[in-house]
């Protein structure tokens, strides 16, 4: 990586000193991943701060209806298997793409984009359904912070979708790159993370929510 | 620290030169293991096999299983990634997330104790 | 039920003509006065025809040395502005007694003290120390720029948009009159109705994503671009608080984003987080935005240790003492930060239990600070010490600074604090700190690296005088609100009836206009400085003015845009004095084209469309949103379509920038 020269010619002395104190080729360290697992740390503490809210709201009910009353569990358990499925089907994708096959990255991705939807729309079919039956966010403390917590999932689930579509378009104009397979990976780890707050948001708000 | 480098790079970075190797193995095991240790909370809170309080202790567990678990077979996290940084970066955010967490909760039971005794939700659930 | 579609609701929102007060006079001074202004700097730039230039070389600029810069430009801007505020303020306080109303009426005072605070805090405070790391740490660690230089602008103009949000409430609507930490349910829709809070909100908000962005940038360029050798414990102690602080800004950022966004959703969606009913608990919202807000404090400071580490060893000609000790004294100051928040709202009501905990953390985290300062003192010890202007502002830190750190601690005692808490001694004790720690150590950075940055000192006689000024200034305008506190006068207050203390509030203004003197005469002391430039008195040949210890004065003054031609490879802590000891000589020949990031429009542009998103939200101008948010989306997925972002530095120009650097250090041995 560094090969250390003597930059000047004559004097050798100074020559060797002065060689000791530069490197001729030297580049940085490729820093894309550690950043974006730094930008999801920081995303793990705003969630943190949703939980939190939750935890402290979470049985404010205001008269109003709970969380048993409310909480279709396999509904829940449905829309869980979709997200799991989606971070395996974007895993395949990444194995594709690390094989440089392009058809396969995409088809991957469309089948990841899909189930990602599939996601969204059994959730704010959900979310319809609880403001239609009078429990909207602006019910209850627990009814606010479960659609902050919850909605802040599934919006980040969208732009997942978003990123999810651009990327495909990017695949399909430059191929497999190194700087696409660079953002795949940036996006792998945005998947799975989704994933991961997903299962304490179904432990904490679901599954406890139903308990007495 | 920056002496560790894999292999001869130009320019700034490329190629799939990263730590990671993305195999179908590990997508596969990771899948089943969540799959499993999804469905037994599910199943225990449906069915209210065990008492409501232990019940939430169980189902906390496993989801603390199923963290590491996708952790290690989907965002391949290992002591190694980015030259031990991610794990570094990860447990300081566990931790301020658990100080987040409860001390949130211990502060604000104390203060809903002190400052509004008796409104807990066994009292409170006729209001409106 | 009648269904109107009226389209002036969907542009216009509450926005009206109602919304300009025309009928303060202040206001509508400053107003004329902005817009005279604003037209001349216009017409001068359009006659000099630096348009061009201006987008090119600055608006643009994703160079981590111009970044800089104008960070500490908006601070400097900003710093006039949010002073003005306590002008105001003490003028209020020393004149309302009794039958005197002042000249403030309540709604307008509550304003000014908001206004106050996130301005200092926010739109001073943070970009001088964001500007400072960002100049300084790449040429610290031997680096040609930060990780993300695209990321570095963006977060440089979010930053200034929401700087132009609080100036705009100044001219169209208002302000908060909150405070500058906006509690509900004074902050709610019910209590607050107006425009104010969500002025303050949206111009948090996106700030601080600007904020945090730097953050992470800022990490991964310590870990990821140092020179070869410059391990983590061979790091100049600057780049170590710097990596502390850029964590802490990672981790607690987010904090506030989300906070904000919950008041944000209880006042545009009528939820339940923070409301007196339905189940809301306002506690709640001060519980989290002091999780954020106490990390906030070392966020500023500990850049400010960190300038001090620097100056001290450089102008004492030695080693900094104790450097293992002072790395883990900074990342322990760094972790328990986290863990004393609480005492920001003891009175609150969570118990002594609770408070017992925090009042001890508390008291445990200004142990690591002491340690520091006994570090300074011993480096100071024995040293050949030349009372520069950075070191006189580092020795008028440790006096000013360690007594406000002190009357800290007392109130970290819970039942001291029960007395103590939103008194004036609060006002005085963190006044003490952020002037005496933050603030004179940003003086001392900018007279340390103006040099670097401009190739010109800055004059010592104003800056002498400046230093005096706001030395002694702080002093007279704090230590009466001291007194004031113990005899249980409350913060936040534009009137008082007891006029007997009177004196005390006229001694604080007088204060402040000696404070307002030191402005001035920095002020004096840039035009001087820029005046004599070329002068032998203030220029600076050689790259090192101070005889300093650190890579950054290896390079020339200004550095070229590549920094260095060949990345430095290190041996040694305090790195170019090992250089300079060993006898380095720097490179002559064999120059090589060097691989460069290029300038970006979408930084800007982003920002901008942000910005409209935010006047638009607080505004209710929904057409507005919707436009703004969608160009901005497409904005920033049109710039990632954009692969070709760097270009090389052809040799040729290398070789004729070095050399031209070579005849000057020749013919000024």
């Amino acid at each position: 990586m560094s090969e250390i020269n003597a930059a000047v010619t004559g004097g050798s002395i100074s020559a060797d000193v002065s060689g000791r104190y530069i490197a001729r080729e030297h580049h940085p360290e490729q820093g894309t991943l550690l950043g974006f697992w730094l930008y999801l740390m920081s995303d793990c503490l705003l969630f943190a701060s949703l939980f939190a809210t939750y935890a402290v709201l979470g049985r404010n009910y205001a008269g109003g209806p709970t969380g048993a009353e409310l909480f279709d569990l396999s509904l829940i358990a449905i829309n869980t298997g979709f997200l799991l499925l989606s971070s395996i089907t974007f895993g395949f994708a990444m194995i594709s793409a690390q094989a440089k096959n392009l058809a396969k990255t995409q088809l991957w991705l469309v089948v990841t984009g899909i189930l990602g939807l599939a996601f969204l729309s059994l959730e704010i079919y959900e979310f319809q359904h609880l403001i239609h039956e009078g429990a909207g966010p602006q019910r209850s403390g627990f009814l606010t912070s479960f659609f902050a917590l919850v909605g802040t999932h599934g919006l980040h689930v969208l732009f997942g979708v978003v990123w999810l579509v651009t990327l495909f378009v990017q695949l399909a104009k430059h191929g497999i790159t190194p700087e696409n397979f660079r953002r795949l990976a940036c996006l792998s780890l945005f998947w799975h993370f989704l994933d991961l707050v997903w299962i304490f948001v179904f432990t904490f708000v679901y599954l406890m929510g139903v308990l007495p | 620290m920056s002496d560790h480098h894999h292999d001869h790079d130009h320019g700034h970075g490329h190629g799939s030169n990263y730590e990671v190797h993305y195999s179908a193995k590990d997508y596969a095991v990771g899948f089943v293991l969540s799959l499993v240790l999804t469905a037994i909370p599910f199943w225990l809170v449906m069915n209210a096999t065990l008492a409501p309080d232990t019940t939430r202790w169980v189902i906390l567990g496993f989801a603390a299983v199923q963290l590491v678990v996708q952790m290690i077979y989907f965002l391949h996290l290992s002591t190694k990634s980015e030259a031990g940084w991610n794990m570094m970066a990860l447990i300081l955010t566990i931790v301020l997330l658990v100080i987040v967490m409860s001390g949130s909760i211990w502060v604000m039971h104390h203060m809903n104790e002190n400052m509004m005794p008796g409104m807990g939700p066994t009292n409170t659930h006729e209001m409106t | 039920m009648q269904d109107s579609f009226d389209l002036t609701k969907l542009i216009f929102g509450r926005l009206g003509w109602d919304s300009i007060p025309f009928h303060e006079p202040i206001l509508i001074a400053t107003f004329a006065g902005v817009i005279v202004g604003g037209l001349a700097l216009f017409g001068l730039i359009t006659y000099f025809r630096l348009w061009g230039t201006l987008w090119r070389d600055w608006i643009t600029s994703i160079d981590h040395k111009k970044i800089g810069i104008m960070y500490m430009i908006l601070g400097i801007i900003m710093l006039l502005r949010g002073f003005a505020d306590a002008l105001m303020m003490r003028a209020q306080q020393a004149l309302a007694f009794g039958d005197n109303a002042g000249f403030l009426p309540p709604h307008h005072y509550d304003q000014v003290f908001t206004a106050h605070g996130v301005i200092m805090i926010f739109f001073v405070a943070m970009p001088f120390v964001t500007g400072l790391m960002n100049y300084v740490v790449p040429l610290q660690i031997g680096a040609r720029d930060v990780a993300f230089p695209f990321l570095n602008n963006f977060s440089f103009w979010m930053t200034t948009m929401g700087a132009v949000l609080v100036m705009a409430s100044l001219f169209v609507g208002e302000f908060a009159r909150t405070g500058w930490l906006a509690y509900p349910p004074l902050s709610g829709i019910m209590a607050s109705p107006g425009v104010g809070v969500d002025y303050y909100i949206w111009s948090l908000q996106i700030a601080g994503v600007g904020t945090l962005l730097s953050g992470v940038n800022l990490i991964v360029t310590i870990i990821k671009m140092r020179a070869p050798g410059m391990d983590l414990m061979k790091m100049p102690v600057f780049v170590w608080t710097s990596l502390c602080t850029n964590i802490l800004i990672v981790v607690t950022f987010p904090i506030l984003t989300a906070v904000l966004a919950m008041l944000g959703m209880d006042r545009l969606f009528d939820t339940a987080f923070f409301t007196n009913d339905r189940g809301g608990n306002a506690m709640m919202y001060v519980n989290l935005i002091w999780i954020w807000g106490h990390p906030e404090v070392y966020i500023l400071v500990l850049p400010a240790f960190g300038i001090f580490s620097e100056v001290v060893s450089t102008f004492c000609g030695k080693r900094l003492f104790g450097y293992t000790s002072m790395v883990y004294a900074t990342c322990v100051i760094m972790v328990l930060s986290y863990l004393v928040w609480l005492h920001h709202f003891f009175t609150m009501g969570s118990g002594a239990s609770v408070n017992a905990f925090f009042g001890i953390t508390t008291m445990i985290i200004s142990i690591p600070t002491g340690a520091k300062i006994f570090n300074w003192l011993f480096t100071m010890y024995r040293g050949k010490i030349r009372f520069e202007l950075p070191m006189m502002w580092t020795v008028s830190f440790m006096l000013t600074f360690t007594i406000g750190g002190m009357t800290g601690v007392m109130l970290a005692i819970p039942a001291a604090d029960f007395v103590l808490h939103n008194s004036l001694f609060l006002i005085a004790h963190f006044h003490n700190v952020i002037i005496g720690g933050v603030v004179f150590g940003i003086f001392a950075g900018i007279n340390y690296w103006f040099p670097k940055a401009f190739g010109y000192k800055l004059d010592k006689f104003w800056g002498t005088i400046s230093f005096w000024m706001w030395s002694i200034g702080f002093w007279v305008a704090f230590t009466p609100p001291y007194i004031l506190g113990f005899m249980g006068y409350t913060r936040r207050t534009s009137h008082f009836e007891d006029t007997s203390v009177q004196w005390l509030f006229q001694i604080s203004f007088l204060g402040t206009l000696m404070v307002a003197a030191g402005i001035g005469a920095m002020l004096m002391q840039f035009y001087v400085s820029f005046r004599d430039r070329n002068t032998a008195r203030l220029r600076d040949f050689t790259g090192d003015p101070w005889d300093g210890r650190t890579l950054e004065w290896s390079t020339s003054s200004p550095p070229p845009d590549y920094n260095f031609a060949f990345t430095p490879v290190v041996h040694d802590n305090d790195t170019f004095a090992d250089m300079k000891k060993n006898g380095y000589q720097r490179p002559l020949r064999d120059f090589v084209a060097i691989h460069m990031p290029k300038n970006t429009w979408a930084g800007f542009v982003v920002s901008v469309l942000a910005c409209g998103v935010g006047f638009g939200i607080i505004w209710h101008m929904w057409a507005l949103v919707a436009v703004a948010f969608i160009a901005m989306m497409a904005a920033i997925i049109i710039h990632t379509f954009n692969y070709k972002r760097d270009y090389y530095i052809p040799a040729e120009e290398v070789i004729r920038t070095e050399e031209a650097r070579t005849r000057m250090l020749e013919s000024h041995v």
